[in-house]
């Protein structure tokens, strides 16, 4: 214990002694100098989950954007070092270590994956370092009374399942729900959003409930299960490749349900059109991002900067890939937060500032999805807006719905 | 499997090697009394995570390098260790240190179990078998039935044990001791079996079943115990993780730590001890450096595109295994005898 107090004695001695040779108003926390803002994150850039790597390397193009033509954020580059932790929860104990410890960063930044996060969420919260926008839907990073530091970005899964739920409670009397799900955390985060969104006497409509694992092959059985019990109104919890066949086989064995889709597999093209489009139409999903494979938003500012960005600063990749959208969002965000620091670069206002966003606009968002947090209320975004399959897109109807946790 | 030799195994007369090496290692958290790095106690945990390492390869090397019998599986014995101290730790209540035992029990018996359907099979066939234990068990883990006590996709969440107030110790320097003892009672306890009756059946199994059966050595017998002890030693390991990372969960034990023990027993030096130690810290140390070497490249070559780190590895794994074939202790003894002899002759 002796060393540990030590270091952080003289941790404080240190950074009073930074804070008086600066200016007086400027205060600065690790990893932050005049010129420079040190960053880090986690990515699967190896691993069973690479496919999300795309994330960190675009953001890294952002900041590289930013540091060559506006000479960073008030001045001061931002330094982001992106490491690989294969989607491995005791590699990301391991580098957010070497981050906070060797590196001395000021923050982590959309470091990816739910286990991932789990496995420092604890750590990050005791060294005081934050963990902003963490990249996973799961419900449990908006918690600021025992977790301070760490702060989600994207609606989460409990909110958007409690959506369908609300949706389905409202137009449908005495349905007859099926609900095939992963078997894990994100399946069970729209579980019991679902559950509370259906609210408890409409729950006695479940009829059944099956799950499959990431490693089954296919989901047919699932299915036919399904549809043996009688299920009218579909709840279809799963990633875009088993939607994808979920979706196939309804339409092979001609059966015809009211069909829920969860946002994580709504991608039309990854899962839409690879099902066939015609098997798609009337399914229901929702939505808070501009969906940008679709020409309809092709003239909207945000969507041009956006892809004016990808041609100059990030042609390798993909444009159909929707983590290309959503990260992009993310380190707009970011960025905001960073600026509206000011000099006052300290873990502490990181946190405050993020914490008091009010009604922010980032781009790619549908109109009408505001960034909004409060001390009390630690999920940037929380609105989403039913959208349904017609012809070849998702068309979206009724109002912004959103789920009130504060 | 002929081909190996046992390197210094079980050969005596340079014990004050390892005994210089073990004092140079119990020495090393002292260095936080001359340092106020503030990075000292993560430079901890990678010794931590090193002879953890160290001691997971030592279980498969005991199989592999000294009983000739091959396990793709060890990561299945390593998450089942982790898993018994997280859930005694978790559910019980019990006290972190000891659950190492219980845990290296639980294993033995799993590995003992699992080495009689492995009598079956010899080479590539129990290689592929074991391959399917490190492929199911991160899937059991996650059954419905037991996901209670495993917590599921989740994981478990656990404390990370404070020291003892008096030892004056921060908790990664503490917790780096508690691997490092662990590691040496389990070299000493595979070196001394090694070194009796049972370690030289071991190895007459592994150079030749067959002619071993006739001279009197139950081989059923042996191949068993030696897949439970190897399984158990491997399940401390484990446990030994789940205390240090004070997390655990089925992504965790994936069929890449399996063929990471396997690397790092490779480099190090298949049937040697010191290989075990290593290899242990190569596997931390490669993942590491080939990034940095990656960003190093993108950055003096001013390359466009990324240099993908694992490709580094790759090329670094093969230039190792070209210019050292049985490892790097193989290629430190061919060094040692090459200089020794020169200088016989020369006197």
């Amino acid at each position: 214990m002796k060393l540990t107090r030590r270091t952080a004695l003289l941790g404080t001695g240190l950074t009073t002694i930074l804070s008086r040779a600066g200016r007086a108003e400027k205060k600065y926390g690790p990893g932050v100098t005049d010129t420079e803002i040190k960053i880090g994150q986690t990515m699967p850039y190896s691993g069973n989950a690479s496919a999300y790597g795309v994330a960190g390397r675009n953001q890294a193009a952002y900041f590289r954007m930013l540091n060559e033509t506006q000479g960073g954020i008030n001045g001061r580059k931002i330094n982001l070092i992106s490491l690989d932790d294969g989607y491995s929860p005791p590699k990301t104990v391991e580098l957010a270590r070497q981050l906070v410890e060797r590196d001395q960063v000021f923050c982590l930044f959309y470091p990816l994956g739910t286990q991932t996060n789990t496995a420092i969420h604890k750590y990050m919260n005791q060294k005081k370092v934050p963990q902003l926008f963490v990249a996973t839907g799961a419900s449990k990073w908006g918690n600021p009374k025992q977790f301070p530091w760490t702060m989600g970005w994207q609606p989460d899964y409990h909110t958007e399942g409690a959506i369908y739920g609300r949706h389905l409670a409202a137009n449908h009397p005495s349905p007859k729900i099926g609900i095939l799900r992963q078997n894990d955390d994100m399946g069970n985060d729209y579980m019991d959003g679902f559950h509370e969104g259906l609210s408890e006497k409409m729950k006695k409509f479940i009829v059944a409930d099956v799950t499959y694992e990431v490693t089954d092959p296919t989901v047919d059985s699932q299915i036919l299960q399904l549809r043996n019990a009688g299920v009218d109104v579909f709840f279809n919890v799963t990633t875009p490749k088993f939607a994808a066949q979920a979706i196939k086989k309804i339409a092979e064995i001609g059966w015809k349900p009211v069909h829920y889709l969860v946002g994580v597999a709504a991608s039309v093209g990854a899962v839409m059109r690879p099902a066939g489009v015609e098997n798609g139409q009337g399914i229901l999903t929702a939505q808070y991002l501009k969906d940008v494979t679709d020409p309809r938003w092709d003239d909207f500012p945000d969507v041009r900067e956006w892809r004016a960005f990808m041609a100059k600063w990030n042609p390798n990749a993909n444009v159909l890939e929707g983590s290309n959208a959503s990260s992009y969002s993310a380190v707009v965000g970011f960025a905001h937060v960073l600026k509206q620091c000011g000099d006052e670069l300290t873990r502490e206002n990181l946190m405050r500032q993020a914490s008091s966003l009010k009604d922010l606009e980032v781009p790619l968002m549908l109109p009408g999805v505001k960034v909004n947090t409060s001390p009390t209320d630690f999920y940037p975004l929380q609105s989403l807006q039913m959208a349904k399959f017609e012809g070849d897109h998702w068309v979206l109807f009724g109002d912004m719905m959103s789920l009130d946790k504060a | 499997m002929a081909a190996i030799t046992n390197s210094w195994a079980t050969r005596g007369g340079l014990g004050w090697i390892a005994i210089l090496f073990w004092t140079l290692l119990a020495a090393l958290p002292l260095g936080g009394l001359f340092t106020s790095d503030p990075s000292f106690d993560y430079y901890m945990f990678m010794g931590q995570a090193m002879l953890i390492n160290a001691i997971a390869i030592l279980g498969l090397n005991f199989l592999i390098g000294f009983n000739g019998q091959i396990s793709l599986g060890h990561s299945a014995f390593f998450a089942v260790g982790a898993y018994t101290a997280a859930i005694l730790m978790n559910f019980a209540g019990w006290p972190y240190w000891a659950t190492i035992p219980v845990a290296a029990v639980v294993c033995f018996g799993t590995g003992f179990l699992f080495g009689f359907p492995a009598l079956k099979l010899e080479g590539h066939y129990l290689a592929l078998a074991t391959f399917t234990l490190a492929i199911a068990v991160p899937q059991l883990l996650k059954y419905k039935l037991i996901a209670p006590w495993t917590g599921g996709v989740g994981g478990l969440i656990l404390d990370k044990p404070d020291p003892p107030e008096m030892l004056r110790l921060s908790p990664d320097q503490y917790l780096y001791y508690l691997c490092l003892i662990l590691a040496m009672l389990s070299f000493w306890v595979v070196r001394n079996m090694l070194r009796g009756r049972s370690g030289r059946a071991m190895m007459a199994i592994r150079d030749h079943a067959m002619a071993a059966g006739p001279m009197g050595i139950d081989t059923a017998k042996y191949k068993t115990l030696t897949f439970g002890v190897s399984a158990g030693i491997t399940g401390i390991a484990g446990a030994l993780s789940a205390i240090t990372v004070a997390y655990v969960a089925p992504d965790s034990f994936t069929l890449q730590l399996a063929v990471s023990f396997l690397v790092g027993l490779v480099v190090g030096g298949i049937a040697s001890l010191p290989g075990c130690l290593i290899g242990g810290a190569f596997i931390v140390l490669i993942q590491n450096s080939s990034q940095s070497i990656s960003d190093w490249m993108k950055v003096t070559f001013s390359l466009r595109y990324d240099v993908p780190a694992w490709a580094i590895y790759g090329v670094l794994l093969i230039l190792l295994m070209y210019f050292m074939p049985r490892g790097i202790m193989g290629g430190i003894e061919t060094l040692w005898l090459k200089l020794t002899h020169r200088k016989e002759t020369q006197a």
